[in-house]
C-alpha cells in the first residue's frame, strides 16, 4: 500500500519517462490551454504579484526600513534559527527511517511507514494543541517540568519541537521511494568487501541519494520557515521574543501596517520561489 | 546461531538496531507522546462533558461551515486539477514548463502569506474585490473566502495525483478506440476517465482532508465570526485563547479523529488505485 503523501509531490526517484504532449492543433485544444493558464494566473499568479506590489508600493526605501524594524528582524532571526536546528535533525531522522524500511524486512514495516507520515495528516492547530497538553502547565508533563522550574511552552524550544513534529516526514518521504528503487546490491558488495557500516553509508549510499536528500531538506526548510498554525499555538507570540516571521506578518497586519506585513511576506514568498527553483534543479540532477 | 538466522532474514547490511532505535525513539518523543497527551486529556474529561463540548451549537456550526467550504474547495480543485493535468500532459505549448512549476507554489508558499495575499486581492478595494462586490459577490470576510483559502492551499493535490497516471495512459488503447470509430468524447469517457478515476478520487480526498484542517490562510480572510465564518481549527484556537483547555482538547480530538478517518479513506483509495493500475 502506498502512502497518501507519496503522491502529493511525486518522488523524484520514480519519474517515468515523460510522455511528450502534442502540439495543439485545433481551437478546442487552445481553449483548454488558455483557460488553464488563465485560471492559474488568476488564482496563483495574481496573489503572488500582489505580495510584491504591496511590499514595494511605498518605494524601496520604505520596504527596507520595514524589514529592518527590530521586531521583524528578530522574527527573521528566530525563523532562521528554527530552520537551522530543525532541518538537520529531520534529515538524520529521514535517513534513519529510509535505511530501516528500505534495507530490512521486518514485521510492522508498512505500519511504521504509515505512522511516520502521520504528521502530514494532522492539522497544524492540532499539532500545536498536542504539544500544549504535553509540556504546558495543564499538560501531562507540566507538573513535573514546573517542579524543576523548566519552562518549555511559549519559548523558543517549543517552536523548535512543534516544527520537528510538523516536518518530520519530509526527508523520509523523498528518500524511501528512491532507496527502494535503487536496491541494496552496492551496499551489500561494499560490506562483503570489508567496508564498515559508516564507510558504506558515506561512500556508497550518500552519493546515490544526495540530491533527493537535499530536495527533502529544501521542502522541509520551506515548511519550517512558513509554519503558522502550530507555532502560533505554542509560541505565545510575545512580540520580539517568540515571534517567527509568519506570526510577525499577522501581527503587522492586525496593527494595520499593511506595507510592513507585505514586506515581511515578500521575504517568505521569495523563499518559496527559491524552493521551487531548487526543486526543479534537483529533480534534473537526480534523474540525470 | 542467532547471528546466522539474523543475516538470513535481514541481509548482511548493518544498522538495523541503530536505525530502528533512532526511528522509534524519535517517533515516540516527537509524534506519539504529544498525540497521546492530548488524547489522555480528552479521555479524562469523561464522555458526558466531552459530548456536551463537541455537540454545542457553536461547535456544530463550525463543522457545517468547515465541511461545506472544504467540499466547495474540493469541487473547484477537482475540475481545475483535471484541466491542468490534462493540459500539462497532452499539449506542448510555450510556457508549459513554467506552468508546471508554478502549480507547486501553493505548497511552497506559507499559509499566512497566502491568506494575506488573498484577503488583499478580494477585499472591498482589492484588485478583484472592487469588481466582485458590486455584483453582490462577497469573498473576503464571508464563507466564500474560507472556501477560497482552502482551495488555494490545496490546488496541487488533484493535479499531482492525476498527472503521472495520465502520462501512463496507454496510447495504443486510445488509438485502438479511435480506429474503431470512437469520437474524442467517447475516448475520454470510456478509455481515459476510467484509468485516471482512482487517482482523481485519491487527489480529491487529499485535498478535502487538507482543507478540513487548514488554519493559516483562513484566519486572514474569513472574518472569524461565530456561527458564520468560524471554522473548526479557529474554534480550537479561540478556546485556547480563553484558557478553556478542556474544550480545546475535545475539539482538537474531533479534528484528529477526522484526520485519521480521512487518512484511512485515502490510503484505502490508493490501495484500490494500485490494484486497479496493476490489473489494467
Amino acid at each position: 500500500m502506498q502512502n497518501a503523501a507519496d503522491l502529493v509531490v511525486p518522488a523524484i526517484a520514480v519519474q517515468p519517462s515523460r510522455r511528450h504532449g502534442a502540439r495543439p492543433s485545433r481551437p478546442s485544444h487552445w481553449l483548454l490551454i488558455i483557460s488553464a493558464i488563465l485560471l492559474s494566473v488568476l488564482f496563483i499568479g495574481v496573489p503572488m504579484l500582489v505580495i510584491f506590489t504591496y511590499a514595494f508600493r511605498e518605494g524601496i526605501a520604505v520596504y527596507f526600513s520595514q524589514i529592518a524594524q527590530p521586531a521583524t528582524l528578530h522574527a527573521v532571526w528566530l525563523t532562521v534559527l528554527t530552520a537551522i536546528v530543525v532541518v538537520p535533525i529531520n534529515m538524520v531522522f529521514g535517513i534513519c527511517v529510509a535505511w530501516l524500511v528500505t534495507r530490512f524486512r521486518f514485521p510492522g514495516r508498512r505500519l511504521l511507514i504509515t505512522f511516520v507520515e502521520i504528521p502530514f495528516s494532522v492539522s497544524p492547530i492540532v499539532a500545536g494543541v498536542t504539544y500544549l497538553f504535553l509540556y504546558g502547565s495543564q499538560g501531562l508533563l507540566g507538573p513535573l517540568l514546573d517542579s524543576y522550574d523548566i519552562k518549555i511552552m511559549f519559548t523558543v524550544p517549543a517552536i523548535i519541537l512543534v516544527s520537528l513534529f510538523v516536518t518530520s516526514p519530509f526527508v523520509a518521504r523523498e528518500l524511501i521511494p528512491l532507496m527502494q528503487a535503487q536496491g541494496s546490491e552496492d551496499e551489500e558488495a561494499a560490506i562483503t568487501l570489508g567496508a564498515t557500516g559508516l564507510q558504506t553509508f558515506f561512500y556508497i549510499t550518500l552519493p546515490n541519494i544526495r540530491w533527493a536528500l537535499l530536495y527533502g531538506a529544501v521542502l522541509c526548510n520551506a515548511r519550517v520557515m512558513g509554519e503558522f498554525g502550530a507555532v502560533s499555538v505554542v509560541s505565545g507570540a510575545i512580540r520580539g521574543q517568540t515571534n517567527t516571521l509568519p506570526l510577525q506578518i499577522e501581527l503587522l497586519f492586525n496593527d494595520y501596517n499593511v506595507t510592513g506585513a507585505f514586506a515581511a511576506s515578500s521575504t517568505l514568498a521569495l523563499i518559496a520561489v527559491v524552493t521551487l527553483v531548487l526543486k526543479y534543479l534537483l529533480e534534473r540532477k537526480q534523474t540525470s | 546461531m542467532s547471528l546466522l538466522s539474523k543475516s538470513s532474514t535481514r541481509g548482511i547490511l548493518p544498522g538495523f538496531g541503530l536505525t530502528m532505535g533512532v526511528t522509534l525513539l524519535y517517533f515516540a518523543v516527537i509524534v506519539a507522546l504529544p498525540l497521546l497527551a492530548m488524547l489522555y486529556k480528552s479521555v479524562n474529561l469523561g464522555w458526558a462533558d466531552f459530548w456536551t463540548i463537541i455537540s454545542s451549537e457553536r461547535a456544530l456550526a463550525t463543522y457545517r461551515i468547515t465541511v461545506g467550504a472544504a467540499a466547495l474547495a474540493t469541487v473547484f480543485n477537482a475540475v481545475f486539477g483535471v484541466l491542468l493535468a490534462w493540459v500539462l500532459v497532452r499539449y506542448e505549448f510555450p510556457g508549459r514548463r513554467l506552468l508546471d512549476a508554478v502549480i507547486d507554489l501553493p505548497f511552497a508558499l506559507p499559509t499566512a502569506v497566502a491568506g494575506l495575499a488573498l484577503v488583499t486581492v478580494f477585499s472591498t478595494n482589492g484588485w478583484f474585490g472592487q469588481y466582485l462586490e458590486p455584483l453582490g459577490i462577497k469573498v473576503a470576510y464571508a464563507p466564500l473566502g474560507i472556501a477560497l483559502a482552502m482551495m488555494f492551499t490545496s490546488i496541487p493535490f488533484v493535479i499531482r495525483t492525476v498527472q503521472p497516471v495520465l502520462e501512463d495512459v496507454a496510447t495504443d488503447a486510445e488509438e485502438a478506440a479511435r480506429s474503431l470509430g470512437a469520437t474524442n468524447w467517447q475516448i475520454f469517457a470510456r478509455v481515459i476517465w476510467p484509468a485516471i478515476f482512482p487517482a482523481f478520487i485519491a487527489g480529491c480526498s487529499l485535498s478535502f482532508a487538507r482543507s478540513l484542517g487548514e488554519f493559516g490562510a483562513i484566519v486572514f480572510i474569513s472574518g472569524n465570526l461565530p456561527f458564520e465564518t468560524e471554522v473548526m481549527s479557529l474554534l480550537v484556537f479561540i478556546r485556547l485563547d480563553e484558557y478553556d483547555y478542556p474544550a480545546a482538547a475535545a475539539l482538537a480530538t474531533v479534528m484528529l479523529v477526522t484526520a485519521f478517518v480521512m487518512l484511512f479513506v485515502t490510503n484505502s483509495i490508493q490501495a484500490w488505485q494500485l490494484r486497479y493500475a496493476e490489473r489494467s
